[in-house]
C-alpha cells in the first residue's frame, strides 16, 4: 500500500494540511511561553498529524467526526477556520465557541465536528449516538471518533463499541496509540498493546496502521468507511504514532526515555511526506516553500485576527446555557 | 510544628498512615509517576519510598480505580483513590454512590468500607468546565458518604489522616489551587475530627459560613467589612457529612444573621442545606434573610473575564453581608 494509489494532487493537498497543522501548533508553542497569551493547558497533537489528515482526507464533508483533548489536528483537517480556533484557545470573543470552552473542548459543527470531550472516553459512546442517527435517518454518511490508547481503558470504550457492532451502526473507531496515556506508557496500562486485538471481541474489523505515514492511514481509512458507508458496521482502525511533546506543554517530560524520543521524532509524519514527495520528483524544493510560506501566513494572521479580537464580556457567560427558539440548524440538519 | 504547603502536609498525612498501617496502599491515575514534577503534590515521591506494591498507577478507568477502593476495602485494606479532576467523579459514582455508600446498610450492618477517596478540585485554573465542577452536594446528598472539604495545610492533613482511619468511606476534597498554599502543620499522627468546624474568626454582627478557598474570600471580605465597622465572623465547615450543627447554629444565635458562600452553583448546592437548616432551627433568632452567595447555575466558562464573574468574589461576599446589616 502506499505511494502509487494516493494521487499527486492529493498527496499536495495532504501536505498542507499536516504543515498547517504542525505550524499552528508550533505557535502555540511559542505563544504559551508568553505569559497571559494562551489560556489554560496547550495539548497538542504534535507528531500526530497523518492520523488526523489520512482519516480525516478520506471522509465526505458531511461525516461527522467527534474528538477529544488532542483536537487540534482533527479540527484543522475537517476544514474548521484556523483563527477562529486561535482566538478560542485565546479564550475570545470571536472564537469558535466563544471562550466558553477554550482549547480543550473546541466543536465546530459548522463543518461537522460535531463534539468533543475532554472526558476521556467519553468519545465513542457520543459517536455511536451520532452514528445511530445516521442509520436512522437513512443517510449514507458515517462518523468518526478518535480517541487514545489510554482511552481504551475507559469502560464506556467497550460499551460504545459493542452497542456499535451489534446495531450495525456506521462508526469507525480510530485509536490514536501514540504510546503514552500521561505519563502511563502502553505497556503500564494495557497488556494486549495492540488495542485493535480488541474488535474481534465485538465482532468488527480491527486494522493497525503506521500511524506516521499519511498514505497508508489514507488508503485504510477510504477502504474502511466505505465499509461503514455500505451497512456493514464499525471498524476499529488503530493508528501507531507517538506523543512528541509530552502530553501537555506543562509536561516536561522527566519520565521519557529520550532515545525513544529522538527515534520517534526522526520519523516525523510531515517531514517524511516532505522528503518522499521531494524524493519522487512530485513537487520541487520550490513548490515547497511557496506553501510553506503560504501556510505560515496563514498562522500568522490567525494569530493576529485571535490577539485583535476583544473577550467576551463577563456577563455574556450567563448565555448559551438553555436553547430558547428551537434546535439551531446545524444540529437539526 | 513545620511550614509546610497543603500538597506537602496532604503527603506527610499518606506518608503517615502508609508507614503507621500496612493496610494503607494509594492508587490512582499517575499517582507514582506523573507528568508532573512537583513536590507540592500530595503524592510526590511516594513511590519512590512506598514501592509499586502500595503505590499503583492505574489506567486511565475511573470506574475500576472505585471499584478497587471498594472491593479492597470490604476485605479490610484502606485504600486511598485519587480521582484527578472532580468531575471525573461522574465515572467513578456507581461504585461511590450506589456501592460504597450503601453495602453496609444493605447487609444490615455486617460489612464496611473504610475508604478514602481524594478528589482534586478546582475553578479558575482555564481549564473549563469538563474539569472544573463542584460536585460536592452530589456527594453529600448520598447518605453513606462523608464528605470533606478542607482549607488550611493543618486541616488538609488532619481531616486525610482521619479519613484514612475512618471505618466508612470518605470523600476528601482538595481544592488544587491551594496546593502551593503554607501554614504551621502538626508533626506526626495529627488528626481533626471529620465534622468539626472551625471558627476562623470570630464576629458579631453576621456569620459567614464558608468550606475550601472560599474560607479565603470569606476573610477578604471580612477584613473589609471590619473597616467599615461591621464585625463579621467567618466559619469554615471543614466537613459537609457530618455537618457541625451545633458550631453553626451557636453562630448564627450569637450574630443574627446568616449569609452562605461557596464556589459551586447556587440551586440544589450545598448552601442551601446549610440555609435550611438555620431556617428551621434557628428562624428565632435572625434579624434578616438568609443570604447565598455562589456561582451562577452555569458551567465555569474559560475565558478569563467570564471565569472570574463565575467564580464568587469578596465584593459579593461584602455586599451580602452590607445587605443583611441594613447597611446595603
Ligand atoms: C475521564 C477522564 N479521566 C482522566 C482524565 C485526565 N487525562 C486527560 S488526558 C489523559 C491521558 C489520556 O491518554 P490517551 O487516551 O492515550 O490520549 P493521549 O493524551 O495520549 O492523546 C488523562 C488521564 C480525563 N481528561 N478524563
Amino acid at each position: 500500500m502506499g505511494s502509487q494509489q494516493v494521487e499527486v494532487g492529493l498527496k499536495k493537498a495532504m501536505y498542507e494540511e499536516m504543515a498547517l497543522i504542525r505550524r499552528f501548533e508550533e505557535k502555540l508553542i511559542e505563544l504559551s511561553q508568553e505569559k497571559g497569551k494562551l489560556v489554560g493547558m496547550q495539548i497538542l497533537a504534535y507528531g500526530q498529524e497523518a492520523v488526523s489528515v489520512g482519516i480525516v482526507k478520506a471522509l465526505e464533508p458531511d461525516d461527522v467526526i467527534v474528538s477529544n483533548h488532542r483536537s487540534h489536528g482533527h479540527l484543522l483537517a475537517k476544514g474548521a477556520d484556523p483563527k477562529y480556533l486561535m482566538a478560542e484557545i485565546m479564550g475570545k470573543a470571536t472564537g469558535v465557541n466563544k471562550g466558553k470552552s477554550g482549547t480543550l473542548h473546541m466543536s465546530v459543527p459548522e463543518v461537522n465536528a460535531l463534539m468533543t470531550t475532554t472526558i476521556v472516553g467519553g468519545g465513542p459512546p457520543l459517536a455511536v449516538g451520532a452514528a445511530f442517527a445516521q442509520q436512522y435517518r437513512g443517510t449514507s454518511n458515517i462518523t468518526v471518533v478518535f480517541f487514545g490508547d489510554g482511552a481504551a481503558a475507559e469502560g464506556s470504550v467497550h460499551e460504545a463499541m459493542n452497542l456499535a457492532a451489534l446495531w450495525k451502526l456506521p462508526v469507525l473507531f480510530v485509536c490514536e496509540n501514540n504510546c503514552w496515556a500521561g505519563a502511563q506508557s502502553l505497556s503500564e496500562h494495557c497488556c494486549l498493546m495492540d488495542i485493535t486485538r480488541r474488535a474481534v471481541g465485538y465482532g468488527m474489523p480491527g486494522e493497525l496502521v503506521d500511524g506516521n505515514d499519511v498514505e497508508k492511514v489514507f488508503t485504510l481509512a477510504k477502504e474502511m468507511v466505505s465499509r461503514c458507508r455500505n451497512s456493514q458496521g464499525p471498524v476499529l482502525i488503530e493508528a501507531k504514532t507517538y506523543r512528541i511533546r509530552g502530553h501537555g506543554e506543562h509536561d516536561h517530560q522527566h519520565y521519557v526515555d529520550k532515545k525513544e524520543l529522538e527515534a520517534w521524532a526522526r520519523l516525523c509524519p510531515v517531514r517524511c511526506l516532505r522528503e518522499r514527495m521531494l524524493a519522487d520528483g512530485l513537487v520541487t524544493e520550490g513548490e515547497i516553500q511557496v506553501m510553506d510560506r503560504q501556510i505560515e501566513a496563514k498562522v500568522d494572521e490567525a494569530v493576529r485576527f485571535a490577539s485583535d479580537s476583544p473577550y467576551p464580556l463577563p456577563e455574556e457567560a450567563l448565555q448559551d446555557l438553555w436553547v430558547e427558539d428551537g434546535i439551531p440548524q446545524q444540529v437539526a440538519q | 510544628m513545620a511550614v509546610l504547603s497543603f500538597g506537602q502536609a496532604l503527603k506527610d498525612a499518606l506518608d503517615v498512615a502508609m508507614s503507621k498501617d500496612d493496610s494503607v496502599f494509594i492508587a490512582g491515575e499517575g499517582v507514582g509517576v506523573s507528568i508532573h514534577y512537583d513536590p507540592n503534590l500530595p503524592t510526590h515521591g511516594l513511590l519512590e519510598k512506598y514501592g509499586r506494591k502500595r503505590v499503583k498507577d492505574t489506567p486511565v478507568s475511573e470506574a475500576a480505580i472505585a471499584g478497587l477502593g471498594v472491593g479492597a476495602s470490604a476485605l479490610g485494606l484502606r485504600p486511598v483513590v485519587e480521582i484527578m479532576f472532580f468531575p471525573f467523579i461522574t465515572l467513578a459514582a456507581d461504585m461511590l454512590v450506589n456501592h460504597a455508600a450503601k453495602l453496609r446498610y444493605l447487609s444490615g450492618g455486617k460489612s464496611a468500607f473504610p475508604l478514602t477517596v481524594r478528589v482534586k478540585a478546582g475553578v479558575s485554573f482555564a481549564a473549563g468546565c469538563q474539569h472544573s465542577h463542584n460536585l460536592e452536594a452530589w456527594l453529600a446528598h448520598s447518605p453513606g458518604l462523608r464528605v470533606v472539604f478542607p482549607s488550611t495545610a493543618a486541616d488538609a492533613k488532619g481531616l486525610l489522616l482521619s479519613a484514612i482511619f475512618d471505618p466508612n468511606p470518605v470523600i476528601v476534597i482538595e481544592e488544587m489551587l491551594l496546593y502551593w498554599m503554607k501554614g504551621e502543620v502538626p508533626d506526626g499522627d495529627h488528626r481533626i475530627p471529620i465534622g468539626k468546624a472551625r471558627v476562623v474568626i470570630p464576629g458579631k454582627d453576621c456569620t459567614v459560613v464558608s468550606y475550601g478557598g472560599a474560607v479565603y474570600t470569606a476573610l477578604e471580605a471580612a477584613k473589609t467589612l471590619s473597616e467599615e465597622g461591621i464585625s463579621t465572623e467567618v466559619i469554615d465547615l471543614r466537613s459537609l457529612v457530618p455537618l457541625d450543627k451545633a458550631c453553626l447554629l451557636d453562630s448564627v444565635r450569637r450574630t443574627g444573621r446568616l449569609v452562605v458562600l461557596h464556589d459551586a452553583t447556587k440551586f440544589g448546592g450545598f448552601g442551601a442545606e446549610i440555609s435550611a437548616i438555620v431556617a428551621e432551627e434557628a428562624f428565632d433568632v435572625l434579624k434578616a434573610p438568609i443570604k447565598r452567595v455562589a456561582a451562577p447555575d452555569i458551567p465555569v466558562p474559560v475565558s478569563p473575564p467570564q471565569e472570574m464573574f463565575n467564580k464568587p468574589s469578596p465584593e459579593t461576599v461584602i455586599a451580602a453581608v452590607r445587605a443583611t446589616v441594613g447597611k446595603g
